[in-house]
């Protein structure tokens, strides 16, 4: 009968549909596995800001590391961090180069809440503090010589009767740094600490972020490129900030560097890359491929010791990136850095790209950001160890390195000895070479924040 | 004229008059204009020999012009990248197709940054797409206001008290709409062009209402009362007669809105980060070299150039839809 024979064609038609569906979608599937992983999104934006550090990104794009990786990157420079971070958080930039601090601060809420993540630190040092002459020609009268040299580091005790003096003619002592979570600021503010002047706290839970509560030094953010103009008209007294500013300052003849951060502590990670957490999940493989170009682009840095520095100089003067002139970038990455107008002093490590395992985004150096943040009082409440390191955690994924520096060790383009042992627990070993000689052990936050003077500490709530 | 003692002072008279009547022509217009360029232009120079700060020295007009060719090079050695950029990637699809002819091989937008006159073009399509979208509202509000005196008294107080907010006042509102709204995985236009357009809209909108409001009020009595013996429906009354005779004082507004408009535009780009000429200014203020100030007096020139050839253009216009011929427009 009609109806039983077209009841059996109907199910034989849909038992075909349905096996020849089922073929389909397995055989991409096995055509996959058996294809190494595509990447998930090939052409990307990535932000950055106008100093020198941001070098892994233009030399990734210049020599060509991120188009080996089957990547179309466009690097965008932005107009101030707070930008660049709203960016990548709403997706309009894929990732940026970023303050440290920035996803620790969004990942905490401090400022915009969000989940920021980074797999790779884009170098370690790099900063300075540049006070005007005129602070300068006090400060001299306190800082020991050596042969006519001011003994480096200069601490900030020598600035100490400075202010003093300052604060007696009924003005106030200005510093300028460059964001509420940056590196500069909490190396200005260690720095400040170290020689006894008190460079106020934050009291976020009470509505207060301006950070000067208690302050002896009032410390606000100004944008890099103001900073020189800024430091002339008189407004602050001097400022923390990458470079070129702090060699711009000593060619314009308006300010003198005194210190720079990796006599601070040495070796902690400056800038990082930051992509937010919704695109690393959804991206795995472009994040890893984007890790493999930046790691070649640091090891290309600093390959035998420094030599294409000069290189890098000439491509960061383009006006699409740094765009200072030459010279000036030349000064801090050359292996010299400037102080006084011609005292110039062999600094290797000014900034550094690939050495000591720079590239590895170590918990510790996360852990510290988070005791600085918690010093200062950015952090309100007392937390517990556990808590650092698990925050650590969130912020910070070691793991992508691996994967990346895998691939490039089984590329034949790395030794397995230029990355860290497979067994490292993320923690650096204790840090001793600081400017107060407070060592850092990144495994007991509380118990080193427990040894400054000026900070908050324990159970202290402002 | 056979008589040289005549012929020669006629002669000499036309010659005289013909440049006396070409002086007369010409000095408006151009002479004059010329004279002034070049007068600013001296003591432009003198200014800037003289001001000489720590933080560099003012950009007279010899250093503007050489960081003009400089930048005009760089477009072109631009250009050249992108051709090169061009090759590999083709050389690379042939590869990935011989290798596996069914593979999929897509072309790629250059990934280099945006020259100077890349940017030019980029600040022109903003400003078109906010004048765009602030006339296609500006104009019939400005209508229906011109047309009903209560609801343009109900509105009124929103206009005047929108009208001086500045650009950049807008711009973190706007921003963060912008953000919240226009989520797309592919989009067809950056959020920055979206975030630049619509504070350019914002800002420009005001002049076109106002003008609008005032040229559709003002129309003659004659005219609505051959609107009224004809029983011309309200959609045709506005076409007819309303837009004709409002014309003039549309296109007024239109002028002072694209006016503002591309003032607005180039502050919005300065944030929003849309890579126009606004935002060339402030990477070059962000380099801080020594060619920077140069290059933003070069821009800043430009930037006053085409608002002046915009300008001319709207008079153009207006020229062409005026229905009243001999009506003097400058």
């Amino acid at each position: 009968m009609r109806n039983s024979t077209t009841r059996r064609s109907l199910l034989k038609k849909t038992l075909t549909g349905l096996g020849c569906a089922a073929v389909m979608l397995l055989s991409p599937l096995s055509l996959q596995i058996a294809l190494a992983a595509e990447a998930e999104k090939d052409e990307l934006k990535f932000g950055f800001i106008k100093l020198t550090d941001m070098a892994p990104l233009a030399i990734a794009y210049e020599k060509g590391f991120f188009e080996d990786e089957g990547l179309y990157v466009t690097l965008e420079a932005q107009a101030n961090w707070k930008v660049l971070l709203d960016r990548v958080i709403d997706g309009e930039l894929d990732g940026a180069h970023m303050l440290s601090g920035q996803p620790i601060g969004a990942t905490i809420g401090f400022g915009t809440k969000a989940e920021v993540v980074t797999a790779f630190t884009m170098d370690l040092n790099g900063n300075a503090i540049t006070v005007s002459n005129s602070v300068w020609e006090e400060m001299k009268k306190h800082v020991p010589m050596a042969d006519g040299k001011p003994v480096h580091p200069i601490k900030a005790d020598a600035l100490k009767p400075v202010i003093d003096k300052i604060n007696a003619g009924g003005k106030s002592f200005n510093l300028g740094m460059v964001f509420p979570v940056s590196t500069h600021n909490y190396e200005l503010r260690y720095w400040l600490a170290a020689g006894g002047i008190h460079p106020g706290y934050y009291a976020p839970h009470k509505g207060d972020i301006s950070g000067q509560i208690d302050a002896k030094a009032l410390l606000s953010v100004t944008p890099p490129p103001q900073m020189p103009a800024t430091m002339e008209a008189g407004t602050i007294h001097g400022y923390s900030v990458g470079e070129p500013w702090n060699q711009a300052a000593v060619f314009k003849g308006i300010g003198v560097p005194v210190v720079a951060d990796y006599a601070i502590r040495k070796n902690m990670s400056e800038k990082v890359f930051g992509v937010s957490k919704s695109w690393a999940e959804a991206n795995p493989e472009t994040h890893k491929r984007v890790v493999k170009a930046l790691i070649r682009a640091g090891q290309w840095l600093d390959a035998d010791n420094n030599a294409n520095r000069k290189e890098a100089v000439e491509i960061l003067s383009r006006p699409e990136y740094v765009g200072a002139d030459a010279q000036v970038i030349a000064n801090s990455m050359t292996g010299t850095f400037e102080f006084e107008k011609g005292d110039k002093r062999e600094t290797p490590d000014f900034n550094v790209f690939f050495r000591y395992h720079a590239t590895y985004p170590y918990y510790s150096d996360a852990v510290w950001y988070l005791t600085q943040m918690r010093r200062w009082g950015q952090i309100a409440d007392a937390k517990p160890d556990s808590w650092y390191l698990e925050t650590a955690k969130q912020v910070y994924l070691p793991a992508i390195y691996r994967e990346a520096a895998a691939e490039l060790v089984a590329e034949g383009k790395f030794a397995a000895s230029d990355f860290p042992p497979a067994g490292d627990d993320g923690f650096r070993a204790p840090l001793t070479d600081t400017i107060d000689g407070v060592p850092y052990d990144g495994r007991k936050p509380n118990a080193y924040l427990e040894q400054f003077e000026i900070g908050l500490k324990g159970d202290t709530k402002i | 004229m056979s008589n040289p003692s005549v012929a020669t002072p006629i002669t000499e008279t036309l010659k005289t008059a013909r440049t006396s009547a070409l002086l007369k022509r010409w000095a408006p217009p151009l002479i004059l204009p010329l004279l002034g360029i070049i007068g600013f232009l001296l003591c432009w120079q003198l200014v800037a020999n003289n001001i000489q700060t720590s933080l560099g020295q003012f950009p007279g007009p010899a250093q503007v012009s050489e960081q003009f060719s400089g930048l005009v090079g760089a477009h072109l050695k631009e250009r050249e990248k992108a051709r090169v950029f061009y090759e590999r990637q083709d050389t690379r699809n042939a590869a990935l197709l011989a290798k596996n002819p069914a593979a999929e091989v897509k072309v790629r937008p250059y990934t280099g940054k945006p020259t100077f006159v890349q940017q030019i073009f980029t600040s022109l399509y903003t400003v078109m797409a906010g004048f765009a979208i602030a006339s296609l509202i500006a104009i019939p509000l400005g209508i229906v206001c011109g047309l009903s005196k209560t609801i343009y008294t109900a509105i009124n107080p929103l206009i005047q008290v929108f009208k001086p907010v500045s650009p950049l006042a807008w711009l973190p509102l706007v921003t963060m709409l912008v953000s919240a709204l226009y989520v797309s995985d592919d989009p067809l236009f950056a959020k920055s062009f979206l975030t630049s357009a619509i504070t350019v809209a914002l800002c420009c909108l005001w002049p076109t209402v106002i003008n609008t409001t005032v040229g559709v009020a003002s129309i003659e009595q004659d005219l609505n009362n051959v609107s009224k013996v004809l029983s011309l429906s309200p959609l045709s009354h506005v076409r007819r007669i309303v837009l004709p005779a409002a014309v003039p004082m549309i296109f007024t507004g239109l002028r002072m809105s694209l006016g503002t408009g591309w003032m607005v535009l180039i502050a919005a780009e300065m944030l929003a980060q849309n890579p126009g000429l606004g935002k060339f200014i402030w990477d070059e203020f962000q380099n801080g070299s020594s060619n920077s100030l140069g290059r933003i007096m070069v821009a800043v020139i430009v930037i006053g150039l085409i608002g002046f050839a915009l300008d001319r253009l709207m008079l153009l216009l207006q020229r062409q839809f005026s229905w009243d011929k001999n009506a003097v427009l400058r």
